[in-house]
């Protein structure tokens, strides 16, 4: 129990620090494994993608242009209120074929609006435009618009509601 | 009186404070730091324990839920006692520390004061910086109403951009792989806990090595720093012809302080807080997510790159910046620092101004948007009310080429003014132009009937100077 002299000490005296560096290093990891992982949860957790009712059939004019509908989007919590809401761009095309696009301009997500009389979607962050097929006309976009798969059922269009496209390298 | 004393006493006896405090306080400071020049460092912490302060006093009464802050910041701007003021403060205490950041910033870059050996303090400061921009950005997303929700997708979709991880930096944004119920109360908990925890922690260490290195004296041309001495010059200097910093030099840091707190308080009075957008609701399309003031030169940035190498732009471009920042001390820490000998740095700072103030100035107009609000020519500009030139300069307003062609002062700013454009081009060269666009115009082959081609090109062509 020597605190002076002798390499015994030393060997006990390294022995506590060790001791506490790594409980101490022991304890973070224990209640960083639940802390992290809770935070980055949303990273790996991914709501399936679910069909929505956007509107009757017959609501919709064969050969129309674009029309914006709304559903709520895949991960609907009791709290998001108004932020639930998605919005895609939904054209009848022919009797029971249809065609959506996501309102997310590929450059940054800004929403793009569809301009009826120019038969363009035009985004007003960067001026990214794109014609009716979803194709880049001009601007930055780096690709087309995301197309969103649609149904008819029971007379029903019914659109897949799927993430906020996000556009990668 | 004599109570009061005694009870102080007591106190300082008891906790030993002024024995602590006092010093550090009124440790020596050289003598040409006690000037004007010197205020901007102590004047970002004040209006950081402004921030902390009316920060504080938001979380009274903001409810950080997705589908109710919105209101709740209606009720704080509208009806709760002193709230828009509160609010008010808040949002330009922003916008002052941001603009106070950046000149302690561009002073101590000027002055080379990050050189040995205060290599840390400048490194703890660039880590600051970045807490601070972050700041700035999730306060502008906790402002929650439409703005909040797309500048939040589109932030999300520059993480997107970043190689291999950028789906999942882009998710860890947003909260899930859409806007939504976990979006604000994550933006919250940056907000309120995880960033200011950390800047308080940065702010300490950044004072404590205020105190530990010294203020740096202002430079002298020809008195450069060499590591093997420079520390015993520093003290000697400050030995002999050193004053104490409190209060000799502190009362102009108060002084300032003082102006700059009043400032904000006038104009958070005066303007009040920035009005907030329609609600967020991601459905609604109607919507141009333009930053804080302080933010749009990036978004102008953001417009203005190369279509081929924004990716390298959006995710290198910002990395590079802080890691060029970061390593400043180590690329010099010796040598001369006054700004007389180093015209490399005051062209480096001039350059940097000038290329944020241009792009801000760019930015705020915005001329790379289609003007979804431009006002349709008019029967006097068209030049006809009737017949294919009438018929023509509808089509210019119906077809969306307005929003982005100005003619005679009405439209959009996206291409080519077109005023006189019949002097530039002849009907078969403006034919092919619409039809086939390029130059970044899309081509109009598929969409007009051949009426109102030939009617367009009637109109266009008729665009010339008397
Ligand atoms: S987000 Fe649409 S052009 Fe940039």
């Amino acid at each position: 129990m020597s605190e002076k002299t002798g390499t015994g000490d030393c060997t006990r005296r390294q022995f506590f620090m060790h001791v506490s560096i790594a409980l101490g290093s022991i304890a973070a990891v224990l209640v960083g494994i639940p802390i992290v992982g809770s935070i980055l949860a949303p990273i790996i957790k991914k709501p399936k993608p679910e069909w929505r009712v956007v509107g009757a059939v017959d609501s919709f004019k064969v050969g129309g242009g674009y029309v914006k509908v709304d559903y709520v989007n895949t991960s609907p919590l009791p709290w998001a209120g108004v932020t639930a809401q998605s919005a895609a761009w939904l054209r009848r095309e022919s009797e029971d074929k249809f065609i959506a696009f996501s309102v997310n301009c590929a450059h940054l997500g800004c929403p793009v609006r569809w301009i009826e009389g120019a038969k363009l979607f035009m985004c007003p962050c960067h001026g990214g435009v794109y014609y009716e097929d979803g194709s880049v006309a001009a601007g930055p976009p780096p690709r087309g618009l995301y197309q969103y798969p649609v149904r008819v059922n029971n007379g029903k269009v019914e659109l897949l509601a799927s993430p906020i496209p996000i556009t990668t390298v | 009186m004599n109570f009061l004393k005694r009870a102080w006493l007591w106190f300082d006896d008891r906790t030993g404070l002024s024995v602590a405090i006092g010093p550090i306080a009124r440790h020596a400071v050289p003598p040409n730091t006690a000037t004007w020049f010197y205020v901007f460092g102590s004047a970002t912490l004040f209006t950081f324990m402004l921030q902390v302060a009316t920060g504080v006093t938001l979380a009274f009464i903001y409810v950080p839920s997705s589908s109710e802050a919105y209101q709740s910041l209606q009720f704080i701007t509208t009806q709760t006692t002193f709230g828009r003021i509160v609010r008010g403060m808040h949002n330009w205490g922003a916008s002052a520390m941001i603009l106070l950041v950046g000149i302690h910033m561009i002073q101590v870059y000027l002055t080379a004061a990050y050189k040995f050996p205060r290599e840390m303090n400048w490194i703890s400061g660039v880590v600051l910086l970045a807490l601070t921009i972050v700041m700035g950005f999730t306060g502008q997303v906790v402002r929650w109403d439409q703005t909040a929700v797309w500048s939040t997708i589109v932030a999300a979709e520059q993480a997107g951009r970043v190689p291999l991880m950028g789906g999942w930096i882009a998710d860890f944004i947003l909260g899930g792989d859409t806007v939504g119920g976990t979006t604000l109360s994550r933006m919250f908990a940056y907000h309120v806990f995880l960033i200011p925890a950390l800047l308080f922690v940065f702010i300490g260490f950044h004072l404590y090595l205020v105190i530990k290195n010294g203020i740096s004296e202002f430079p002298r041309a020809g008195d450069p720093v060499d590591p093997a001495n420079y520390r015993e010059k520093y003290e000697a200097m400050v030995k002999q012809k050193g004053i104490p910093f409190w209060p000799d030099a502190a009362w102009k840091d108060m002084v300032f302080g003082f102006i700059v707190i009043c400032t904000i308080l006038v104009i958070a009075i005066v303007i009040g807080p920035p009005e907030l957008g329609p609600p967020p609701n991601p459905s609604d399309i109607h919507a141009l997510p333009v930053p804080d003031w302080y933010f749009v030169f990036y978004f102008a940035f953001l417009a203005l790159m190369p279509p081929e190498i924004e990716t390298y732009l959006m995710v290198f471009g910002p990395l590079l910046v802080g890691l060029l920042l970061f390593c400043l001390p180590f690329i010099s820490n010796r040598g001369e620092r006054s700004p007389l000998r180093r015209p490399w740095a005051v062209a480096i700072v001039a350059l940097t101004i000038a290329s944020i103030s241009g792009l801000w100035a760019i930015g705020i107009t915005s001329p790379w948007s289609p003007d979804f609000d431009a006002k349709p020519l008019t029967v006097e500009i068209i030049g006809a009310d009737s017949g294919p030139l009438w018929r023509g300069g509808m089509d210019f307003n119906d077809k969306g080429c307005l929003y982005c062609h100005t003619i005679s002062g009405q439209g959009g700013q996206r291409g080519p003014d077109l005023t006189y454009i019949g002097d530039r081009l002849n009907a078969n060269e403006l034919t092919w132009r619409i039809m086939n666009g390029g130059l970044n115009m899309p081509g109009f082959g598929g969409t007009l009937s051949n009426r109102e081609l030939s009617d367009l090109v009637e109109f266009l062509a008729s665009r010339k100077k008397k």
